[in-house]
């Protein structure tokens, strides 16, 4: 974990601070959405507003069914708004683009591709210059700690790594903002954790703005600077919680007073469904 | 306790030798029903014979010369099939536009009868070798888009999400991500799409021929030759496998990363 001693000079108090208020990276106003089947119409999502502020790490929870995906899929322009409008900077969102990257729950690396090709997809779509495409490669693989596996092809991966090079995928191409959908949910649970750590330590040197989904509750509270619950379907935000935890985390801060206290704070807000 | 298990794996030789002996026995017993007179030989042909048959095919020069011209109507029929069918088997499997227009059209034409065809085929094309070859294309052709354009449909969305969310554009993503990652499936299709172009070579050379292994075994048929049909039919199984392995061989070649392989 040497990479990432402290190299940055950040107040240590709560990341709140460091969010410059007045950026807001991220913002869901009065979105709805409608799916239309043959069944007919259901309402997934209604008025829902959030604000993802620059260099957050905002987390999304909430039962089962609530739209978090689906939340995500519009930000992201995979899925149509009903209603509403979705800004991203400045301007209103109206398709998919590189200003912001996605990874996802499920394996979605190129196959035919080698993990330098994979986190170098996007480089080259955009047109960046082939020696500073090396370049960012290079740290990326670093990054994830995965220097040895360059040439490898993803079926040579486990799990963890290929969500690793996913995520150095996204980073490589700077977005404005990063959206993660579950990805760390098909992992078993040491991995997962080691996971959550290497992202928490990303997000403090590299600072991008995140938008994830989960619903591992310990999860949200560890990696996130706020949370938003939302409710069951059709979803809306119930509370937006900030995390006042140290800014500096690993993993032993699970067990600490703080921690168990804000984790069940959240949990407390989530809809149950009677079973 | 469990002793034979499901999908066990074998080993390679295992496999080889089990495929050979599979041959040895159906070969022993044609033998043996032909020797000892079982069966008569106007349905069963004694081997040597059919093997008496291949010397002197070879020997006058037949053999070679009407599987070169059959090789030549497969491969022609079979290429623009191949030409024409993968275009639109993507843009169908990609649009769902395209696939309102082209999917309803192929699976009404491709329950068609395809000998029913030859008679029309004479009038339209002629009766020369373009007649063959249209005979093969119509065969393969239309199974071939939709086989295609399921190769398309199985590329996973959010591989294709992924491209979006990586800066590709539409075109993009068609030549970037849907075709690479389809790849592997595709050769599967055009192995598979092979092995019926050979099946209909007997169709095809219906058409006012004069050459070609499918037209030997018809003419053999008018003289109840069943040595000659045995031959011919034999040698277009063994030519068959053949095409077969060269693109199971190409496919491990050409695609390492491919998942799931052996
Ligand atoms: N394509 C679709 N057509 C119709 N309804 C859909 C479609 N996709 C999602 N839905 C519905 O919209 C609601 C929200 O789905 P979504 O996948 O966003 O939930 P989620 O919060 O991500 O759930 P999970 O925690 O299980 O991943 C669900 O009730 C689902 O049934
Ligand atoms: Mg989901």
């Amino acid at each position: 974990m040497g990479l990432f001693k402290k190299k940055t000079v950040l107040p240590k108090r709560t990341q709140h601070i460091e969010a410059n208020l007045a950026n807001s990276k991220i913002h869901v106003k009065n979105v709805k959405k409608i799916y239309h089947s043959a069944k007919g119409d259901t309402l997934a999502m209604d008025n829902v507003n959030l604000n993802v502020l620059e260099n957050e790490f905002v987390c999304i929870v909430g039962p089962s069914g609530c739209g978090k995906s689906t939340l995500l899929r519009m930000v992201a322009g995979l899925d149509e708004i009903s209603d509403g409008e979705i800004i991203i900077q400045d301007h209103s969102i109206i398709g998919p683009g590189a200003d912001r990257g996605m990874v996802f729950q499920a394996y979605t690396l190129f196959p035919w591709m080698t993990v330098a090709d994979n986190i170098k997809f996007g480089l080259k779509i955009r047109k960046i210059p082939n020696d500073e495409q090396d370049a960012i490669v290079d740290k990326y693989l670093k990054v994830i700690k995965l220097e040895k596996f360059r040439n490898s092809y993803p079926k040579e991966l486990s799990g963890g790594m290929k969500q690793r090079v996913a995520i150095a995928r996204a980073l490589a191409n700077s977005p404005e903002v990063l959206l993660m959908d579950e990805p760390f949910s098909a992992l078993d649970p040491q991995t997962k954790a080691d996971m959550q750590l290497l992202m928490r330590q990303i997000w403090q040197v590299e600072k991008p703005t995140v938008l994830f989904v989960t619903h591992d509750i310990e999860e949200a509270v560890f990696l996130s600077s706020k949370i938003y619950v939302l409710t069951s379907r059709p979803g809306t935000v119930k509370k937006e919680i900030p995390v006042y935890l140290p800014y500096d985390r690993d993993l032993s801060l699970k067990d600490t007073e703080a921690f168990i206290k804000l984790r069940k704070e959240v949990n407390s807000l989530i809809d149950h469904e009677q079973i | 306790m469990i002793k034979i298990r499901i999908r066990k794996e074998i080993e390679k030789k295992k496999y080889l030798l089990l495929a050979i002996l599979s041959f040895v026995v159906i070969i022993a017993l044609w033998t043996l029903a032909s020797v000892t007179g079982a069966v008569d030989e106007i349905f069963l042909p004694n081997p040597a014979k059919v093997i008496q048959y291949y010397i002197s095919a070879i020997q006058d020069g037949s053999l070679w010369e009407n599987t070169r011209i059959s090789l030549y109507r497969i491969l022609l029929g079979f290429v623009i099939a191949v030409v024409l069918g993968i275009p639109v088997g993507i843009l169908m499997g990609t649009f769902q536009k395209a696939e309102a227009v082209i999917r309803p059209l192929c699976e009404f034409i491709r329950y068609m009868p395809v000998p029913a065809f030859v008679p029309l085929i004479m009038v339209w094309v002629g009766i020369g070798e373009n007649a063959k070859i249209t005979v093969i294309f119509i065969g393969t052709f239309f199974q071939l888009v939709l086989m295609v354009a399921d190769d398309a449909l199985s590329v996973p969305d959010d591989l294709i999400n992924a491209g979006y969310t990586l800066g590709t554009t539409t075109p993009m993503t068609i030549f970037k991500i849907i075709i690479p990652a389809m790849l592997p499936r595709l050769m599967e299709t055009l192995r598979m799409m092979i092995g019926w172009a050979w099946t209909y070579l007997v169709s095809a050379e219906l058409v006012a021929a004069n050459s070609g292994l499918g037209y030997t075994i018809l003419k053999s048929q008018r003289f109840l030759a069943t040595d000659a049909i045995f031959g011919g039919i034999i040698l277009i199984g063994i030519l068959g496998l053949i095409t077969d392995r060269i693109f199971a061989f190409l496919n491990k070649k050409l695609f390492p990363w491919a998942e799931g392989g052996h």
